[in-house]
């Protein structure tokens, strides 16, 4: 919040799914900014909302999922030019979104078995990309992605551009998607739980291999994880979300030494670590996560919090509000504003 | 807080699958999925057995279990009344008496419990088979599991999809506690829940087995859980055994190069402590088609001449720790930080 | 910055599930309370999910009057389905009028016909003076119901027993029978080919795919093999051939019999492959290995474990077959090959239109087609909403 022109400003981000059940409140009222060149940390658990945030940016929501309000303000050339682009006002097939999908702001998606085609080599894919958002031959696109590969650490790049995914191992498959986001040098690099699926050797190397490379081109990277660690070891500022909504945002160093929202306190207490003292009971969180169609009223937290407030927390809804320099929170122990209904 | 009897003796373990080619399904080679393993469970421990994917520790456990009928080796079990059999040569007929005093909770609660019946089925299963025919004896001792578990009595007519994931692993619990097992094998029983029930299960887990002196063998990836519910650890990769030694040795001062490896790749949730600066180069390799000498060693810092082509022992360089690696008594390892040496303090901003 | 919130400890060791916030895990938004539905069985979860499917609903409706209808064709039909009449032959359907001059009463104009001077053609005109009053539940020929019960009501019919002159929904054939009622009795006799042929069929499937899908090894080898073999056969010509080889002498009940055997023989290779691609997914779930880790036998794992988890999808896979059957034994019946008069089946009836010139003269005897084609997208429907219910816990 200090920078004035973050490159990606969400605001009161609302995504809904409409299902025969009823509705479905995945993101409800998130707003977090993004500055240039930031690893902005994600995290939440299961039902958070996360993923849909993302994809809410990306607008790629399927229906019966619906972008029902909020702003997703783009600032792709950093104050100069036209200022920002609302990315909620395109249609989500516009020739703008998809002009800016791919080439601007760019998606390491979770799976990477999945998410390369098997008939195609990954060379050809990765090219595909290059030669959508560039004006290059396809011998440039060619050169451009050894070089790409060969950035993400692939071995032998030129002989591997011509493998088919199935070929290659989690590792490598995994850098080839990193390379294929990449290709554009986009500004703004998605990673939505790029290293739930693969192993913790693997994930070092990839943990670090994101950090330099956003260190050497400045992209900016929001990255999505449940895993508190992970967080730990690779952003600089973090949104924690708790059932659609943003419970509380600050640097990493805040977040993990000065928790203020209750439930990242009970979250980050809960956690074993790899030095906390064994086989002692851990604090734990009462209760478990309720079903996105059995939301509580109020806070989303209240039924599990220990510093519940009656008739305060299960009647009205914290909005996000700063509370100290550094971190905003939403929760009544900090501030008394409510969303209105 | 352990006895000294060996309640289960791991010896040799194989387990091979074969791999066929062709039209008439001619073998031509193995996946050595568990390879030459050795180590023994103390009676009331509990050991950790840890690893990447395909290092053959769910195999392991199965084999123990007789999900699976091991390739080869001994695995000799001290029974309940008394003798030790060897569970990897008895036939099938031999084992059912014998599962009452080994069980298994599952990874995924979702998979590992039939939907189409409630807990009262669900739970009492077990005993209904071993012999337990009357309907309300069943109802009594299923009420007092979910009690024991922490579930209510109340629950029992519920089906599975009422509950929630850690709920559901709850169930998981109090079915494989039915029967007073002495022997508890616990798959990554609580990697499939969320971060914030985790907890809860695994302090399920250890008040159990001071309640009803379990034994478990705990297998999983996450070594910050292993750390936190074991005594003793063993490490494995493609196949074998790298390291056992009790947890905190084994966290604080590593053997194996690997182990130290493990254990730097772990991302610590602390920002303070930006930890992955130096990892593992590579992948694991596929245990079908292994490295020559030392599976660690195309990966090894600290690989020799003799690693490519010597295959290390499991060998017991101290009282109670076993490293399989030809240097390792000469290597100073770097494992986890202590922080109760050079604690960080935990609030210097915010209060 | 704010208040520091109290330093409030978090709860302890096996903290109790509040039940009130941790609502379960899998299913939700079904209209029933949340207690029921978390003590509801499997069965009543596969109701509630297949109650929504408003188009399955209905055409279970529809299948459940064609059952009706086969169950008892007398009562539905309004003369013996025999019964010749010389005089009265290609009787166009004959109109229902609901109301008469003094109110509701259903009835239809007697009809009489000449004889066309020039095609020498019998013509049929109602004859608007002679009104035949309709009724329900009135008394008719005898027949039996399920062979057992002998009575002689019927749901509609000619309700003043003093008029002979019968009536024709739907119009006569070339021997003056009546198509309605002989449509009743081929409902009968085509939609329980059908299910006998489908049952055998899953019998066999469940059967043979359940030995291969569990122990595997050679046995499965050999009736994969089998199925191959069966599959790759053109259809057509192995059932030319079978009922050509059935002896000409044959009672009616024993070409019946015959050829459902014969559709199922056929049949059974396409849920055998299902029953046994299940047992193969099912043998690895973590569910059937817990079952077997506490000691269960064999047969109770199969019988308690596994054959529930997938019958309901038997279920609905033997609703999409059944109108296979159906539409191929019409084939057959319509080819000469099946069933042949005096047995009445709908192919039976088709065989009636088989050439141009009463189809041009008597176009309603198509409309035993018609009765297939609701039966088989009745069916259909059926099955397709069943299969979506069938797993409530996705």
């Amino acid at each position: 919040m200090s920078n004035p022109t973050p490159l990606l400003s969400v605001r009161n981000l609302k995504t809904y799914f409409d299902l025969d059940e009823g509705q479905v409140k995945a993101v409800d009222g998130v707003s977090f900014d993004v500055q240039p060149g930031q690893v902005v940390g994600i995290v939440g658990e299961s039902g958070c909302g996360k993923s849909v945030t993302i994809k809410s940016v990306l607008r790629i929501i399927q229906p019966p999922g619906r972008l029902v309000e909020g702003e997703i303000l783009f600032n792709p050339d950093n104050g100069g030019g036209q200022g920002p682009i609302d990315l909620a006002k395109f249609d989500p097939n516009s020739k703008q979104m998809r002009a800016i999908r791919g080439k601007d702001i760019a998606l390491i998606p979770q799976e990477p078995m999945a998410a390369f085609s098997p008939v195609h080599t990954i060379g050809n894919q990765i090219m595909e990309a290059i030669l959508l958002h560039q004006p290059v031959t396809k011998k440039e696109a060619r050169q451009i992605t050894i070089e790409r590969l060969r950035e993400v650490g692939v071995p032998s790049p030129q002989d591997r551009i011509d493998a088919y995914s199935w070929e290659l191992s989690g590792g490598l498959r995994q850098r080839a998607m990193i390379a294929m986001a990449l290709a554009c040098n986009p500004k703004l690099l998605i990673a939505d739980e790029p290293t739930t699926a693969i192993d913790v050797t693997t994930q070092a190397q990839i943990l670090n291999l994101l950090r330099n490379l956003q260190q050497q081109h400045n992209t900016a990277i929001i990255f999505i994880t449940h895993d508190l660690g992970v967080i730990a070891q690779i952003a600089d500022y973090v949104v924690v979300m708790y059932l659609g909504r943003v419970m509380e945002t600050g640097p990493v160093d805040d977040i993990f030494h000065a928790p203020q929202h209750p439930y990242t306190r009970a979250l980050l207490e809960s956690i074993p670590t790899i030095q906390s003292a064994p086989r002692e009971p851990l604090p734990t969180i009462a209760g478990s996560i309720p079903h996105p169609f059995n939301r509580p009223p109020g806070c989303p937290f209240f039924p599990r919090c220990p510093d519940f407030i009656p008739d305060t927390c299960n009647a009205q809804t914290p909005t996000l509000q700063p509370i100290n320099q550094r971190q905003s929170a939403s929760c009544f122990l900090y501030h008394d504003e409510a969303e209105e209904n | 807080m352990t006895t000294q009897t060996n309640l289960l003796d791991v010896k040799n373990l194989k387990k091979y699958y074969p791999i066929k080619k062709g039209f008439i399904k001619k073998v031509v080679g193995h996946v050595r999925a568990v390879d030459d393993v050795s180590f023994f469970i103390k009676e009331g421990e509990t050991l950790g057995l840890v690893g990447e994917s395909g290092c053959g520790k769910t195999t392991t456990a199965r084999c123990i279990l007789r999900a699976q009928k091991p390739t080869g080796g001994q695995i000799l079990y001290r029974t309940g009344a008394g003798p030790v059999v060897d569970l990897a040569q008895l036939p099938d007929a031999d084992i059912r008496p014998l599962r009452r005093e080994m069980q298994m909770v599952f990874q995924d609660p979702f998979a590992s419990l039939n939907p189409r019946m409630n807990l009262l089925d669900l739970i009492g299963e077990p005993l209904l088979v071993n012999g337990v025919r009357s309907r309300k004896e069943r109802t009594e001792r299923v009420a007092e599991l979910l009690q024991l578990v922490g579930l209510r009595p109340e629950y029992m007519q519920r089906f599975p999809h009422a509950f929630s994931g850690g709920q559901r692993q709850r169930v998981v619990i109090a079915r494989a506690l039915a029967l007073n097992p002495r022997l508890v094998v616990a798959d990554e029983p609580v990697s499939a829940l969320d971060v914030s029930v985790q907890a809860q299960v695994l302090n399920l887990l250890l008040e159990l087995q001071q309640r009803l002196k379990l034994t478990y063998l705990f297998v999983a990836h996450d070594l910050s859980v292993v750390k936190h519910i074991t005594d003793r650890v063993a490490v494995m990769y493609v196949g074998k055994i790298a390291e056992i030694a009790p947890t905190q040795e084994l966290f604080y001062q590593p053997k194996h190069p690997y182990t130290a490896a493990l254990l730097s790749a772990v991302p610590v949730a602390d920002p303070r402590r930006r930890t992955l600066q130096m990892p593992l180069q590579g992948d694991v390799p596929s245990p079908a088609n292994p490295p020559s000498g030392c599976y660690f060693h195309p990966r090894c810092a600290h690989a020799i001449d003799r690693c490519r082509t010597e295959p290390p022992a499991l060998t017991e360089i101290e009282p109670g720790r076993f490293v399989s690696c030809h240097r390792a008594r000469e290597l100073d390892l770097i494992g986890v930080e202590d922080i109760s040496v050079s604690p960080v303090p935990t609030h210097p901003i915010g209060g | 910055m704010t208040t520091q919130p109290s330093a409030k400890s978090i709860p302890p060791l096996t903290e109790r599930d509040d039940d009130q916030h941790a609502v379960g895990g899998g299913l939700s938004g079904f209209d029933a309370s949340a207690e029921a539905i978390y003590v509801a069985p499997n069965w009543k979860l596969v109701w509630w999910r297949f109650r929504k499917h408003r188009l399955a609903v209905f055409s279970g409706v529809v299948t459940l009057i064609i059952v009706t209808i086969a169950l008892v064709p007398g009562f539905f039909s309004t003369q013996p389905p025999e019964q010749i009449d010389s005089l009265r032959t290609f009787i166009p359907p004959q109109r229902i009028h609901f109301f008469g001059p003094d109110g509701f009463g259903p009835y239809v104009y007697d009809i009489t016909g000449q004889r066309n001077p020039t095609t020498l053609m019998m013509e049929w005109v109602p004859d608007e003076s002679k009104p035949i009053p309709l009724g329900f539940f009135v008394r008719g020929y005898d027949y039996e119901i399920l062979g057992l019960i002998p009575t002689n009501i019927h749901l509609i019919g000619v309700s003043d027993p003093a008029i002979i002159s019968p009536v024709h929904f739907l119009g006569t054939d070339r021997l003056g029978r009546d198509q309605w009622s002989r449509l009743m009795y081929g409902t009968q006799v085509s939609l329980s080919i059908g299910l006998v042929a489908v049952i055998l069929s899953i019998f066999l499937g469940v059967l043979l795919g359940g030995i291969s899908g569990y122990f595997g090894g050679w046995i499965d080898m050999i009736i994969q093999r089998l199925i191959e073999l069966l599959q790759s056969l053109p259809p057509i010509p192995i059932w030319m051939a079978l009922t050509a080889a059935m002896p000409r002498d044959w009672t009616v009940e024993q070409v019946y019999f015959a050829i459902t055997i014969i559709l199922s023989l056929i049949g059974w290779t396409t849920m055998g492959r299902e029953v046994r691609g299940r047992f193969l997914a099912l043998r690895e779930e973590d569910f059937v290995t817990a079952a077997e880790l506490i000691g269960c036998s064999k047969p109770r794992i199969i019988f308690r474990h596994m054959v529930p988890t997938f019958m309901s999808h038997i279920i609905a896979a033997s609703t999409l077959a059944i109108p296979v059957m159906i539409i191929n034994e019409t084939f057959l019946s319509f080819l000469g090959l099946g069933l042949r008069p005096p047995a009445i089946s709908w192919g039976v009836l088709l065989q009636e239109a088989q050439n141009l010139q009463s189809v041009a003269t008597a176009p309603w005897l198509l409309l035993p087609g018609l009765a297939v084609v609701i039966t088989v997208l009745a069916l259909n429907i059926l099955g397709d909403g069943l299969r979506d219910a069938a797993d409530p816990y996705s």
